[in-house]
């Protein structure tokens, strides 16, 4: 609760440690007694719940890498080994194949609740830009995972994908037989797809690493986006976020449990259970539910280099935008505009993963189309417009004073008076 | 209740959203005709196996399907453990030494046939996948240890389609030396009818209809995908039993602790 509060090591043995290596300063000050807005909503529960969900899938993982085997012939079959013979691994594979689903759709809400509040602005765009990458690598890694079963969609799935690389001109095809590790999608490919499933989670988790880090520098944004002011705004992460994100974890994970023990296969495709069979096309062929607004960008174009260059496009445009939304004003809540757009976006979205699942014809061709203009534009047009003309609400003064701020805004400025000061400055 | 309003509002938008794509998935499969639903005793959250209707099941798959069929995935000792027919040891080690097998070598180089035990696979009908499919009118007839998760709608698709066969073809289907089956898509199924009532003598007396055999194989089957459904629903019982005390305890700890924070 105290801004000034420092961590006074109790007994010999800490006070000898704390001066070799403070290991109980860092854990008290990173998970104890660090200063937290006091205002967060249970949005903000999704990093602690994504970071049980990165710990989950390596745990799980390596369970399954001990019985799983990377050979075009062996892999379906060490699969039905490990759902049948091996003690509990169904409830370990299950637990894996559900758990990146229930990653995916923790990290989306993560990431919407990032837009809303504005959690990429100032002072925060290496905490954003450092969680983009996080994605990115999640997507790689779940995208290569989904092959190792080496059913008909791991394999038609890693075909077409990867295929996608060889639209790139000149230095497509080279790069292409380098991926697959020949011409087509083989066993090289599954080798190798399982190296790199097995090497990037690691990956994944240093980075996460330095996004906690970067965050502990700036300290959390909050729902208003007013910065903290002092230690009236803040309370501790222990014991009131501990308890409050292990809640809102115990949800997530009776949601989770529903799907494992009831529903293990409803978000993958029957056909996985099929062998993969290289003379077989299956007559669908789509790839995860959480690819699929990706997936739907890209048949949205009708020239195939363009359609690979936008559904890139549409998770490299994140990494700008800091420098794209300019306003002061963090929240939504204070941007009746933005909640607009913003509403409209999160709408654009979830469309776009209906339609990533159908065939692109017709209205649904049309309606994919009208969805990826809308997604680049809210990055491209809306936000730099708005961040101009927006008006936005009268704000609190702070966090724990309710009373409207008085100071007149600027379109584009309105922050609140006086000189923000951050959670880690009083150290 | 605030608390629950906003993780419920927010996480349900999204899993009606995830449940309305994958069915949207399973709908671009698309079969000609609607699902007939007998209801099965392993359905719902606490569904268990009927073993009667296993053992008959098992009855119809080695004396009709496994002629052609093979189920690589399945061994002879899974007939008897918990949670599918528990059939008596005795009894599946006096199956198994009904079949034949080549294992190995002797000291002469020469191959030794010996009589299955409980270790064994289910014995494979083809040598290879081109003797099957010459044998079955160009089509390779699938494996079906994993055949009811690779259906959509898996158990009720394959009960319709055994019950299925119809006689009388529609006058706009050209099916050639196929059969004609609405439930299959397309409608032509290079599989002959299997099933005529009374191609099985059933061990417990049941009359052997042809809908009863359909039902007691799906039931088979559905077991033979996932001998540890059983197993899987019981332990989540106990899971999410323990989750939900949990839930009730962090949801006080929340509100008291938050109490005073204003």
């Amino acid at each position: 609760m105290n801004h000034d509060y420092q961590y006074t090591p109790k007994n010999g043995f800490s006070k000898w440690l704390d001066k070799r290596l403070p290991l109980m300063r860092f854990a008290d000050e990173n998970l104890l007694s660090f200063p937290t807005p006091k205002n967060l909503n249970y949005f903000y529960t999704f990093g602690f719940i994504l970071t049980m969900c990165l710990v989950t899938q390596i745990i799980t993982g390596i369970v399954l890498a001990m019985h799983y085997v990377p050979n075009t012939t062996l892999a379906f079959d060490s699969i039905e080994h490990i759902m049948r013979d091996v003690n509990y691994g169904w409830l370990i594979r299950y637990t894996h194949s559900n758990g990146a689903s229930m990653f995916f759709l923790a990290v989306f809400i993560h990431m919407f609740r990032g837009l809303y509040y504005g959690s990429y602005k100032e002072p925060r765009e290496i905490i954003w830009i450092l969680g983009v990458v996080i994605f990115l690598l999640m997507i790689i890694t779940g995208f290569m995972g989904y092959v190792l079963p080496w059913g008909q969609m791991s394999f038609w799935g890693a075909t077409v994908i990867t295929n996608l690389v060889a639209t790139i001109p000149i230095i497509g095809e080279p790069v292409l037989t380098l991926l697959l590790g020949g011409y087509s999608v083989d066993n090289p490919t599954l080798n190798r797809f399982f190296s790199l499933h097995y090497l990037l989670p690691f990956v994944i988790f240093g980075v996460v690493i330095l996004h906690i880090w970067a965050l502990h520098v700036t300290g959390n944004n909050n729902p208003t986006g007013i910065e903290v002011k002092d230690s009236k705004d803040t309370i501790s992460f222990h014991p009131y976020y501990t308890v409050k994100d292990l809640f809102a974890y115990i949800v997530f994970l009776l949601m989770f449990c529903y799907f494992i023990f009831y529903n293990p296969n409803i978000l993958g495709h029957p056909d996985n259970y099929i062998e993969a069979d290289p003379m077989l096309t299956p007559a669908h062929i789509v790839p995860e539910w959480y690819l699929l607004p990706f997936y739907a960008i890209l048949r949205a174009v009708p020239d195939k280099l363009m359609g690979v260059l936008l559904m890139f496009g549409s998770i490299v445009v994140l990494f700008f935008l800091p420098w794209l939304d300019t306003m002061k004003v963090k929240s939504a809540r204070y941007r009746p505009l933005y909640k607009i757009f913003f509403i409209l976006f999160v709408i654009s979205c979830l469309l776009l993963g209906y339609l990533g699942a159908k065939a692109p014809e017709g209205i649904y061709l049309f309606l994919s189309r009208v969805s990826t203009i809308y997604y680049f534009a809210f990055f491209l047009v809306i936000m730099p417009v708005l961040s101009r003309i927006e008006k936005p609400l009268p704000m609190p003064i702070g966090i724990s004073n309710p009373a409207l701020n008085n100071t007149v805004y600027d379109s584009g400025g309105g922050v609140a008076s006086g000189t923000p000061s951050y959670a880690m400055d009083s150290k | 209740m605030n608390i629950f309003k906003n993780i419920f509002k927010n996480n349900f938008v999204l899993l009606l959203f995830l449940i309305s794509i994958s069915g949207s998935v399973n709908a671009a499969e698309g079969t000609t005709f609607k699902n007939q639903k007998p209801g099965f005793s392993f359905e719902g959250p606490f569904g268990k196996f009927d073993k009667e209707s296993l053992k008959r099941g098992y009855q119809v798959y080695s004396e009709v399907c496994s002629a052609c069929h093979g189920m690589k995935q399945l061994s002879f000792r899974n007939l008897s453990q918990p949670g599918g027919p528990e059939f008596s040891v005795e009894k599946v080690k006096a199956i198994a030494s009904g079949y034949s097998i080549i294992d190995g070598t002797n000291e002469y180089g020469e191959p030794i046939e010996r009589s299955m035990v409980l270790t064994d696979r289910f014995p494979q009908p083809y040598g290879n996948k081109d003797e099957a499919k010459a044998a079955n009118n160009g089509a390779y007839p699938p494996d079906l240890s994993l055949i009811v998760k690779a259906r959509v709608d898996g158990y009720n698709y394959l009960y319709s389609l055994l019950n299925g066969y119809e006689e009388e073809i529609p006058e706009d289907k050209d099916i050639g030396d196929l059969s004609y089956n609405p439930w299959f898509p397309g409608g032509a199924i290079a599989m002959y009818q299997p099933l005529y009532d009374e191609s099985v003598e059933y061990e417990d007396g049941t009359i052997a209809t042809i809908d009863q055999m359909s039902y007691d194989v799906t039931n088979f089957l559905t077991w033979a995908a996932e001998p540890t459904m059983e197993e899987r629903k019981k332990l989540g019982f106990v899971v999410m039993g323990f989750l939900v005390v949990f839930l009730i305890l962090m949801y006080l700890s929340v509100n008291k602790l938050f109490r005073d924070v204003h």
